[in-house]
């Protein structure tokens, strides 16, 4: 059985605990250290399956602009952004776009679309 | 084009954008948004992070959908005219407004009111004097970011980053994802004046080292930038000798401070605050020249896009009724004083009627402290209490007094931090 | 690619362009070769600006005829070439008898080397001129003809109304080398090719004595001497200073200067600090400190917290203790410009008619006859009245985009910078000929836009747009980067 500690700080408000998580095989056994419980469930989250959004930009032909913003439209897996943010690097959309429009639909498999984060008039 | 604007406003980001909206809701029947870019929506354009819009739109947001939606309340409204590519050249006390495009020329237009809203600039490498040699490569860090994510480039390969503000820390995060190498962040006080999900998401999840109570005492390179030199500092910001070392990039960005951009508010007159360095304002967003507002970053450097929009609101409403006549007059001036550890405050004065009127007022601490108490006083009488559970520089405080408790107000509102538990 | 000129001259510094503008007037093929992307990048932009009334310079020194003489001539040359330059006079300061005496002797110095309208003020009449004088000042020497100027836009000048006239600027052209046979130029290698030419002007600056060596004559060296300056915005306090306040110098420097600029900004600067590394333009902290607590022994109001920017410009000080003009020697075909510190920005139209006489007399070249006076025009927004501003965007919808917003300069002016004789090619070529840039913002906002226009109109890719000197690329493409940290 494997125990550690980690220590992370909390981002759900401005106080920003400290908070100290004891795993054992990599479950969360306990937390200390948060003032509320928005912040252990975050702490729980983060140490488990922490994921985060993605905003990139991607190159849009016959656009008013080079270049289109995109946002995930829900949270990334933490550890495969790198590789999210490699794969749109390569991404090119046409105008026009519309917000909210999906770019690319379900992203390396993850089921996740990356959708457009404004309108893109044809120029 | 020998019209009157009933409000001409100064600037289309989404300070503009929300006065002119807000404006319209009031009941102005010709509004004019003057906006020096190819587009409006301002710097949320290039600012394509998410975290805006949770408090106005209810919503998580990127900074271009936010500026979408903003766009969205007044596109089609036949009463809101936008001028893009239009820079505004003067304002005069008479209201009225000269600009230039290139499609229109040289205009001179009028209104009955003006609301200013131009945004801010960034601090610059030769007004905080880094000393060495000036190679291509040192940027600030809302230059690189406009290149990297509306024009497409890269501002270097290799960055270092002086300033732990949100911009420095989302930039970090943002050449990473572009396949760059940023090999640190340094930061001068003691602590960092970013969020601490910036702190988290934008340094820690890529391993990108905060320097804290660090400067760069050298930039190297004489025609791209080669390395910089950066030392500790001591508690009066000095480097401390024998503590330099060497740091290899090929690009300095710098997020060392915003700065209102007033120069049409100096011109005209206006009564700038010197904390702030924007227009002294009442709660209406009033400044010192009868019928000319301001609103958004150029009356102070906000944090939250949100409350720009509920500032600029503000400045719209009054605009309009100002505009139409509606505007009752104050029966009193009270000026709101900071006091203990609270460093700046807006608006800076209240223009009262016997009926009072509810009040938000914005401000800001000198120093992080945690569980303490905002406290407004009267004249010594306790108006409001507060207790903050948090409270840093870096993030602007926001504090409703109800109509109720301005009613009969005589003396000096006086916004303090009571620091005892 | 071989190439055959007449005249070389090596340096686009004021003093090479001054004389190619000189020579330009003749019936005499010319060919200036400059080694950046610009001219204008080295010393003479980085000086104080100053136009020296000539009571400074040793009596009977080159220094001190050359700036005498060039003094007048920009007063004559000013209208004709649109100069930037504002003839506020200036002021020598005395805070003790010992420097009272020393104004004494400027005084005399003065009115030997043919300076007109000198005279010492008492501290009353320097404080009613100067308001914000330090109150220790008793004494000053006053010279009405000196005065402050752009300095790059008078090379500017010259090169315009030189390439106007059928003379030749290369750029990005370093000379390598210099053919001789017999004790006599035959051509000069460059990184461009050979250039066959019978004379060569060695306005090299701080590289001079490098120049004529590889021609032949080591009869002197160049010292370089580093001096550091500060800007401060404009509203920091309008009208801190009215000209040029100097302290009382001392035997190896005419000291720091507190200055306004003909834009309406004020600059403190130089000091003085023999150097190794010839471009080695660094400012340094204890440099800044230096200069700013000299400054504030002449204004003790400087506006510390109102700095836009600092700089660095290299003295080419020569061994000889003076101007090093004329042919050399030992060397036939090889005409000497060289150690031209202060005040070389003075003497560079005087200097120019002294070079570009010898030249005339020894190859009996013929005035041009099609030759035109002037440069072509420049307009500025800012400057026009309104009904000027509308003729000119209808004219050319481009002078009604604003691009830096700081100093209101528009997008018709950076094009027009960028198309011009000897035109700018590079972001801060730009900024000297149109001031985008120079502003409280430094190039924040307008910076990336001007690189894209730099882009357009030199159909090169962003990519390859630089700063100031060769290699400063300023941007790269995304699509460059393989692998990175991501």
């Amino acid at each position: 059985m494997k125990s550690e500690k980690k220590m992370l700080h909390c981002i759900c408000c401005p106080l920003g605990c400290e908070i100290t998580a004891s795993l054992e095989d990599g479950q969360v056994v306990a937390v200390c250290g948060n003032s509320c419980p928005r912040g252990e469930k975050y702490a729980r989250e983060e140490l488990t399956a922490p994921q985060r959004m993605l905003t990139m930009t991607v190159r849009i032909l016959q656009g008013k602009l080079p270049l289109l913003p995109v946002v995930s439209a829900r949270a990334l897996p933490k550890e495969r952004i790198s590789d999210c943010a490699r794969a749109l690097r390569r991404i090119t959309a046409k105008a026009p776009v519309r917000a909210g429009d999906v770019i690319v639909p379900d992203l390396l498999g993850l089921g996740v679309d990356i959708v457009a984060s404004r309108d893109m008039d044809r120029i | 084009m020998g019209e009157i604007y009933d409000v001409i406003i100064v600037g289309g980001g989404p300070a503009g954008l929300a006065a002119a909206y807000s404006a319209w809701q009031n009941g102005a029947k010709s509004i004019l948004v003057l906006e020096r870019d190819r587009e409006p929506g301002g710097i949320l354009q290039q600012c394509i992070h998410n975290g805006f819009g949770l408090h106005h739109f209810k919503e998580e947001l990127t900074g271009p959908g936010y500026a979408q939606r903003c766009y969205d309340l007044v596109k089609d409204k036949p009463e809101i005219s936008i001028m893009v590519d239009t820079m505004v050249l003067e304002v005069r006390p008479d209201k009225t407004v000269c600009a230039v495009s290139p499609e229109r020329g040289r205009m001179e237009l009028r209104g009955k009111t003006i609301v200013l809203t131009m945004g801010c600039r960034e601090r610059t490498r030769g007004a905080i004097r880094i000393p060495g040699e000036r190679p291509a490569g040192i940027y600030t860090a809302g230059a690189a970011q406009r290149m990297v994510n509306m024009e497409g480039y890269l501002p270097g390969h290799k960055i270092v980053i002086l300033g732990s503000g949100d911009i420095g820390l989302i930039m970090a995060r943002r050449m990473t994802l572009e396949g760059c190498k940023v090999q640190g962040v340094f930061e001068i006080c003691p602590f960092s004046n970013g969020l601490t999900r910036n702190l988290v998401q934008c340094l820690d999840d890529y391993g990108i080292p905060l320097y804290l109570s660090h400067t760069i005492t050298q930039i190297q390179g004489k025609e791209r930038v080669t390395g910089i030199t950066a030392a500790r500092v001591d508690e009066h910001m000095c480097p401390v000798p024998g503590t330099d070392f060497a740091v290899d990039c090929d690009t300095v960005l710098l997020s060392v401070g915003l700065i209102p951009e007033n120069e049409l508010s100096r011109s005209l007159g206006i009564e700038l605050h010197p904390l702030t360095n924007g227009p002294v304002v009442d709660q209406h967003r009033a400044t010192s020249l009868p019928g000319i507002f301001a609103a958004g970053n150029v009356v102070h450097v906000h944090d939250l896009v949100d409350f720009v929009s509920d500032e600029a609101a503000i400045a719209g409403k009054y605009a309009a009724l100002t505009a139409a006549g509606k505007v009752a007059v104050a029966e009193r001036t009270l000026p709101v004083v900071t006091g203990n550890a609270v460093r700046t405050c807006v608006p800076q004065r209240l223009r009262l009627t016997d009926e009072g009127e509810s009040v938000r007022l914005f401000m800001r601490v000198t120093k992080p402290m945690r569980r303490v108490k905002l406290v407004i006083r009267s004249g010594g009488n306790l108006i409001l209490s507060k207790n903050l559970l948090a409270a840093k520089p870096s993030e602007m405080i926001a504090v409703d007094l109800p109509a109720g408790k301005t009613v009969g107000l005589r003396d000096d509102l006086v916004v303090a931090i009571d620091e005892e538990e | 690619m071989d190439r055959e000129a007449d005249v070389v001259v090596i340096g686009g510094g004021i003093t090479g362009t001054a004389i190619l503008a000189e020579l330009a007037r003749y019936d005499l093929h010319c060919v200036l070769v400059e080694k950046e992307p610009d001219i204008a990048a080295g010393t003479t932009k980085a000086n104080s600006a100053v136009l020296h009334a000539g009571f400074d310079a040793p009596q009977g020194s080159m220094k001190a005829r050359m700036n005498v003489a060039g003094n007048r001539l920009y007063h004559e040359l000013q209208e004709q070439l649109d100069l930037d330059i504002q003839w506020t006079g200036s002021l020598v300061v005395a805070t003790d008898a010992a420097e009272e005496a020393v104004l004494h002797e400027l005084l005399a110095r003065g009115q030997a080397n043919g300076v007109p309208d000198l005279v010492i003020w008492d501290g009353k009449k320097v404080h009613e001129q100067e308001p914000n004088l330090s109150p220790q000042i008793r004494a000053a020497l006053w010279a009405p003809t000196a005065g402050i100027c752009w300095p790059f836009g008078l090379a500017i000048a010259f090169a315009e109304n030189a390439v106007q006239n059928g003379a030749e600027i290369l750029r990005e052209c370093e000379v390598t080398g210099i053919r001789t046979e017999a004790g006599k130029v035959t051509a000069v290698e460059t990184t461009a090719g050979l250039i066959r030419t019978r004379w060569v002007v060695n306005a090299a600056g701080v590289e001079a004595d490098q120049v004529s060596q590889w021609a032949g004559d080591t009869s002197f060296s160049i010292q370089p001497r580093k001096g550091e300056y500060v800007l401060f915005d404009k509203t920091a306090q309008p009208d801190l200073v009215k000209g040029v306040i100097f302290p009382t110098p001392s035997r190896t420097s005419k000291g720091i200067l507190v200055c306004a600029t003909t834009h309406g900004n004020v600059f403190v600067g130089p000091n003085a600090q023999n150097i190794e590394d010839r471009e080695d333009t660094a400012v340094t902290a204890a440099g800044m400190a230096e200069i700013l607590n000299g400054a504030r022994k002449l204004v003790p109001k400087i506006p510390l917290g109102a700095v836009i920017t600092e700089f660095a410009g290299i003295r080419a000080v020569s061994s000889t203790g003076d101007f090093v003009l004329g042919f050399s020697k030992n060397v036939d075909g090889l005409v000497q410009a060289a150690g031209i510190q202060s005040p070389g920005l003075t003497s560079a139209p005087a200097i120019a008619r002294y070079i570009a006489g010898l030249l005339v007399k020894a190859s009996k070249a013929a005035l041009r006859a099609d030759y035109q006076a002037g440069r072509p025009a420049h307009p500025t927004l800012r400057t026009l009245t309104p009904a000027g501003q509308e003729t000119l965007i209808a004219g050319d919808s481009r002078y009604g985009r604003v691009i830096c917003r700081c100093e209101t300069i528009t997008e018709g002016e950076i094009v027009d910078a960028i198309h011009r004789p000897c035109g700018a090619r590079t972001v801060d070529g730009v900024k000297r000929r149109t001031r985008a840039g120079m502003g409280r913002c430094q190039g924040g906002f307008c910076g990336p836009r001007i690189v894209q226009i730099l882009a357009r109109e030199l159909k090169i890719p962003v990519s390859s747009v630089r700063k100031e000197t060769r290699a400063s690329y300023m941007y790269y493409d995304k699509d460059e980067m393989s692998g990175g940290n991501a």
